[in-house]
């Protein structure tokens, strides 16, 4: 998977981010440079504080670099005004968090319909489709449950399938397996492989979790601001 | 989006709540004060809508109803002379004291009206008949002097007391407005209000006037002003006349206006602080919109949304209960309570000002969260 025939989906050159001014100032991201491409699944990793969820969110566009160029599926997000870049996220990105973010009024379904009515799709075809969705990640029978009762497992599925509803170009998961026990974790990330990747689509995943390696395609290492080795991950059976 | 809004301000009961019970807490202090103090005002102006005519002549330095300032008794015929006045009568009005048969004194403002016309008088009559007060002796109570002089088993029909020595008898009780000093009133004619009273040199405490129909009234008054010298004033302004002066020269004003102020700006300043503590503590969602791609327009249109669907509800209720607790305290009149459209309108507006100034500072809070605060 090493020889990438087709261009980069997401494309960073340079990126250089700080934090505070003056004597506080702290730079998280030193010059980075990473290619992600269509169909493949990359692991970010690194030490804590390194600066991974910074990376994220300036490839999400949802945090301003000082320097550098990010290229997601051919668009200059870095050079997008604010507005644009929000409907751009909407329509190609989707996300999933540590913590996972659910809307603690909404059932299952209507969570998962939110990206859908941020598109203006209606309700009703909206709250099918987070059906069919829920069904894809094995809660067909959780979808008018509210998160607070369903475990924790499950809300991170419930995640994913929102994550997924718009079938995005770009999934983007920071420690979706960090709030779970060993076993949910495994079933996430296979849940993420499984339903997540596809040809047409970029995964990336920030992981601490050296359990769940080996769900990955490729991995990068994000040390001192800088990826230091990006090295693609054997599976046993696969090729 | 409307939908996911309002299943978040319901969803979470406690939350919804708490935001209601400030809010409907906040309306319901506001439209209870400023009843009471709008009852009290009525209640301080009462000698004058309890009489019920359109004009008042008065000693041109009158500075409220009830300090009464005499005229010369030849200023009835002078008013009714001015052009494009209907009618002209005297009223009697003055402090005096009765002497029940038990001993007891009572202070009473006594009210004599013209005989033949009984211009003044009050509109309903509890109990007896009010035309017999032209009886020999014979005076009419109102339902608050049989209050005070001690309930209607002391001060009836048919009781016979002592005003100045002379004697007086009750031939009818009439229901009037409470006023403000709770002084009883005692009814009786012009004539007989003067045999009453010692003697003074200057009697004729009012004209009560009306100007012919059609006319424009204040064009008559400013006649009436200037052809006697006297004051004039409509039954209105006299009232507002009143108000101001017992605002100005009694604690009420200073007193009540600085609770209801402050019952203002807690109320609002609750109202505003439950909304916008409401919309922080609902950030991080928020911020999961605004990451899944919810333009800022969106989320504004969200915030208001809830802003007004709670200040609405909390609005509803909070002059539902201070209606109920008007109607409880106040009835039958022995407590002010006056709620006006105006005062439930100024109430609105404001709740509504404050729903969306606060719905501002979030909406504003949120156009600066960086939505990357979601990853955290
Ligand atoms: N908004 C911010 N303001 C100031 N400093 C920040 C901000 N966001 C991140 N930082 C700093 O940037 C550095 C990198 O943070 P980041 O969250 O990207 O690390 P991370 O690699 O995701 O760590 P972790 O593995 O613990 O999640 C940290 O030192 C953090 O304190
Ligand atoms: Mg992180």
């Amino acid at each position: 998977m090493d020889d990438h025939t087709q261009p980069a989906a997401v494309r960073a050159r340079g990126i250089v981010k700080s934090f505070g001014t003056g004597d506080t100032q702290v730079t998280v991201l030193r010059g980075i440079d990473l290619d992600i491409y269509l169909g493949e699944m990359l692991l970010l990793v690194g030490e804590s504080g390194g600066g991974k969820t910074t990376l994220l969110s300036a490839i999400a566009g949802i945090l301003d670099i000082d320097a550098g160029d990010i290229d997601v599926l051919g668009v200059p997000l870095s050079r997008l005004p604010p507005g644009k870049r929000t409907v751009f996220r909407g329509q190609t990105m989707g996300f999933i968090y540590q913590q996972f973010n659910l809307l603690p009024a909404l059932t299952a379904a209507e969570n998962v319909a939110i990206p859908l009515l941020i598109q203006k799709i209606g309700r009703h075809e909206a709250i099918q489709r987070a059906r069919a969705m829920l069904d894809r990640v094995g809660l067909e029978d959780r979808t008018e449950f509210l998160p607070k009762n369903l475990s924790g497992g499950q809300q991170q599925r419930v995640a994913i399938a929102r994550a997924l509803v718009n079938e995005p170009r770009l999934l983007i998961c920071d420690e979706p397996t960090a709030a779970l026990d060993g076993p949910n974790g495994q079933k996430v990330m296979a849940l993420l492989r499984e339903v997540g990747r596809s040809p047409d689509r970029c995964v990336v995943v920030v992981t601490h979790d050296s359990r769940v390696f080996q769900y990955g395609d490729r991995m990068a290492r994000l040390t001192d601001g800088r990826i230091v080795g990006i090295e693609s991950i054997v599976r046993e059976g696969t090729a | 989006m409307n939908y996911v809004a309002l299943k978040m301000l319901f969803g979470d009961r406690a939350k919804y709540l708490m935001l209601l019970c400030g809010l409907t807490f906040s309306v319901m202090l506001i439209v209870q004060q400023g009843s009471i103090f709008w009852g009290l005002m009525m209640w301080s102006q009462a000698s004058i809508s309890n009489v019920n005519v359109p004009i008042w002549v008065t000693d041109p330095g009158i500075a409220q109803v009830d300090e009464v300032k005499p005229i010369a008794s030849t200023a009835v015929d002078r008013v009714r002379s001015v052009d494009g006045v209907e009618w002209a009568v005297p009223l009697y009005k003055g402090l005096l004291r009765a002497r029940l048969a038990s001993g007891d004194y009572h202070q009473i403002t006594l009210t004599g009206l013209e005989s033949s016309t009984l211009i003044g008088r009050p509109a309903e009559v509890l109990e007896g008949r009010f035309e017999d007060i032209l009886q020999p002796d014979a005076v009419v109570l109102d339902q608050w002097a049989v209050e005070r002089m001690g309930g209607p088993g002391i001060v009836t029909v048919g009781t016979i007391f002592e005003l100045n020595d002379k004697l007086a008898r009750v031939v009818a009780i009439a229901k009037t407005q409470k006023s403000f000093t709770n002084i009883p009133v005692v009814y009786t004619t012009y004539e007989r209000a003067l045999r009453y009273v010692p003697r003074e040199r200057r009697a004729l405490s009012y004209v009560l006037a009306k100007a012919k129909d059609g006319l424009v009234v204040d064009d008559v008054i400013q006649r009436i002003r200037e052809q006697t010298g006297l004051g004039a004033f409509t039954e209105e302004d006299f009232g507002v006349k009143t108000i101001m002066w017992v605002l100005k020269n009694t604690g009420i004003g200073i007193n009540f206006g600085t609770t209801i102020l402050l019952g203002f700006i807690v109320g609002m300043a609750i109202a505003g602080q439950t909304f916008y503590l409401f919309t922080v503590e609902n950030l991080r969602q928020f911020g999961a919109l605004k990451a899944m791609g919810a333009s800022g327009l969106t989320l504004a249109r969200m915030i208001l949304l809830q802003a007004f669907t709670v200040g609405l509800t909390g609005y509803g209720l909070g002059i539902g209960l201070a209606t109920v607790f008007g109607f409880l305290t106040a009835r039958g009149g022995s407590l002010p309570f006056v709620e006006t459209w105006q005062l439930l309108l100024l109430v609105l507006i404001a709740l509504l000002t404050i729903c969306a100034v606060s719905a501002l500072i979030s909406i504003v809070k949120l156009a600066r969260l960086e939505p990357a605060i979601v990853f955290r």
